[in-house]
């Protein structure tokens, strides 16, 4: 019972992952070409999951999205991380102003959602994968801010930091050396759970839209597309529906298994 | 008086973080020089035309000097005139607001009336089959986006059963049962989303009340499981709640963006969406501006608001 999360959220994102690279080589079909013939085929042989609304292949669309929303995942964490860890850290070791001011830029970035940061970039630059994967990253700041700061306030009580302090090691040689690796594990977790948030922003972003062009296949672009058809052929619907909830599922519950396992007091609670 | 203090100060806070949100998108839409003119003009236009509008149009005045109209305007409740049609922005935003604000108030009260239960129940049972299942229900709920879920609830009771209308909007005037039948499929779908999310805060809040000593005693001297929960468990779980659904209402604004798009009614999102595609910067950043104001004003009466409602917090200098 307790390892079936864990075994889920691997299977799941490891399906994604593998359907991701497998993209970059390989798909059934082109998943651009049109064919007005084999227009919203049903499931079955040769195209698995049917065709779209211009007889391209669902299955192969359903591939290259997943090769697309998996690289704005990877942008986007990476550069929420890349401000959000130091950030948090910096407010975690200095007291007073410094401090304070990260905690209020902080709460002030969650009233910035990434659709609505995403909005302001497509109507200041124009809307592209740049702005959607930026937007995604900027709203997501927050949250590794949050993470690390309150990782590193459980560090910076113990023991061995008054002991490092003592025989004089800089502050940031104990950031480096001691604060990090005790924090890493946590902002692990994060990053897993915050990946499942921005494949949803990435879906929300192209069903509005907002950040890729229209021709690339992404899961929130077919899921616009195959909303035109749901009085047609509604299993259209179903396939992206369904890859965006097990991506997203996936990272989320492999976040929450990850947790309990480094830390099983957490258990009960969380 | 200690408490006056701490509600003064979360205000001067808020005023801080207003000027300070007003300014980033200021920043973020007027950056790029000429770019409102583009938007008007094309990007082929003449040159001259071009100066003889920024000229006309304020543009050639330094960014802060324009900020700081802005920000008057925005005080005053002058919210500006569209680039493109002229209109008043007001003019704009009000017809809408009540659409987005029907649908974002029916979202959250219907999520709450979704969590409490489901992350109640988890709570109770956590050891259990039964809590598991519950948990998991929430897992899969927050993973499902909201204009998933509302195509899908389109497809049920809008193509297949015919019990709802798939899109639309109709006035709360005209004809209270038609708007409350257009809001059902659009928050529900909200709700579903951020119930879940919502739920699994109350399961871990409902979690720590089951595991205090006082509740122990209340169970000890005869109170009842659900009893003893809602009389005590509620009030204690309350507070930290209260919290999460104050930081909920951005995603809440934003979730109702995308689902006004999936069910084609007229709200504020649809409108942001129209002039972002139309490149419309005045609108876009009356918009913006207001959905972060009420966000930000929210939240701060929500942390003054527990001042009244929990002593324990008051003469604590860090408030959340």
């Amino acid at each position: 019972m307790r390892r079936v999360p864990l075994i889920f959220g691997l299977v799941a994102v490891g399906f994604v992952v593998v359907a991701a690279l497998l993209a970059l080589v390989w798909t059934p079909y082109d998943p651009a070409v049109i064919d007005p013939v084999h227009r919203l085929g049903g499931p079955g042989w040769p195209h698995v999951l049917g065709t779209d609304t211009f007889g391209r292949d669902i299955a192969s669309r359903l591939m290259a999205g997943s090769r697309t929303c998996l690289l704005v995942g990877i942008v986007a964490v990476a550069f929420a991380s890349a401000f959000g860890i130091p950030l948090g850290m910096l407010a975690g070791m200095t007291h007073g102003v410094v401090s304070r001011v990260v905690l209020r830029a902080t709460d002030l970035l969650y009233a910035f959602p990434a659709i609505l940061v995403a909005m302001l970039l497509a109507a200041a630059f124009g809307g592209s994968s740049l702005t959607g994967t930026l937007a995604i990253g900027i709203a997501t700041v927050p949250v590794f801010t949050r993470v690390a700061r309150a990782g590193t306030l459980s560090v910076m009580s113990q023991d061995y930091i008054w002991a490092a302090r003592g025989s004089g090691i800089s502050w940031a040689s104990i950031a480096v050396r001691h604060v990090w690796p005790n924090i890493a594990p946590l902002i692990g977790v994060q990053a897993s759970v915050s990946f499942g948030m921005a494949i949803l922003a990435e879906a929300s972003l192209s069903y509005l839209g907002l950040a890729t062009p229209p021709t690339t296949p992404t899961w929130g672009r077919m899921l616009y597309d195959a909303q035109a058809q749901l009085f047609n052929a509604p299993l259209l619907t179903l396939w992206p529906a369904a890859a965006i909830v097990v991506a997203v599922m996936g990272f989320n519950v492999l976040g929450d298994a990850l947790r309990d396992l480094l830390d099983p007091r957490l258990r009960e609670v969380s | 008086m200690a408490i006056t203090r701490q509600i003064l100060g979360r205000l001067t806070t808020l005023v801080a973080s207003l000027l300070v949100a007003s300014a980033g998108i200021f920043v973020a839409l007027n950056a790029l020089p000429g770019d409102a003119t583009a938007a008007i003009l094309g990007t082929n236009a003449d040159p001259a035309a071009i100066s003889q509008l920024r000229a006309h149009l304020g543009l050639d005045r330094p960014l802060w000097v324009r900020y700081l109209s802005w920000l008057h305007g925005l005080v005053t409740g002058n919210l500006g005139t569209s680039l493109l049609s002229g209109d008043p922005v007001a003019s704009l935003i009000w017809p809408r607001f009540g659409v987005t604000l029907s649908l974002v108030t029916l979202g959250m009260v219907l999520s709450v009336v979704v969590a409490m239960p489901l992350g109640m129940y988890a709570a109770v049972h956590r050891r259990r089959a039964r809590g598991f299942i519950a948990a998991t229900l929430s897992q899969l709920g927050m993973a499902v986006p909201a204009f998933v879920a509302g195509i899908v609830l389109v497809l049920v009771f809008a193509v297949y059963l015919r019990w709802l209308p798939a899109g639309g909007y109709t006035d709360l005037q005209r004809d209270p049962l038609e708007w409350f039948r257009h809001l059902i499929l659009p928050s529900v779908s909200l709700a579903l989303v951020n119930g879940s999310l919502l739920a699994r805060y109350v399961r871990a809040a409902f979690v720590e009340v089951l595991t205090e000593d006082w509740f122990r005693t209340a169970r000890a001297i005869g109170w009842r499981l659900w009893p003893a929960l809602w009389r005590h468990g509620v009030r204690n779980a309350a507070t930290s709640l209260i919290t999460v659904l104050g930081l909920q209402l951005a995603t809440v604004f934003v979730g109702a963006v995308v689902i006004e798009q999936v069910f084609a009614m007229p709200g504020l999102g649809s409108l942001l969406l129209d002039e972002v595609g139309k490149r419309d910067l005045v609108v876009v950043q009356a918009v913006v501006m207001l959905m972060v104001a009420l966000v930000l004003i929210v939240n701060a009466l929500v942390d003054v608001g527990y001042l009244a409602l929990d002593p324990r917090l008051r003469g604590r200098r860090e408030m959340r």
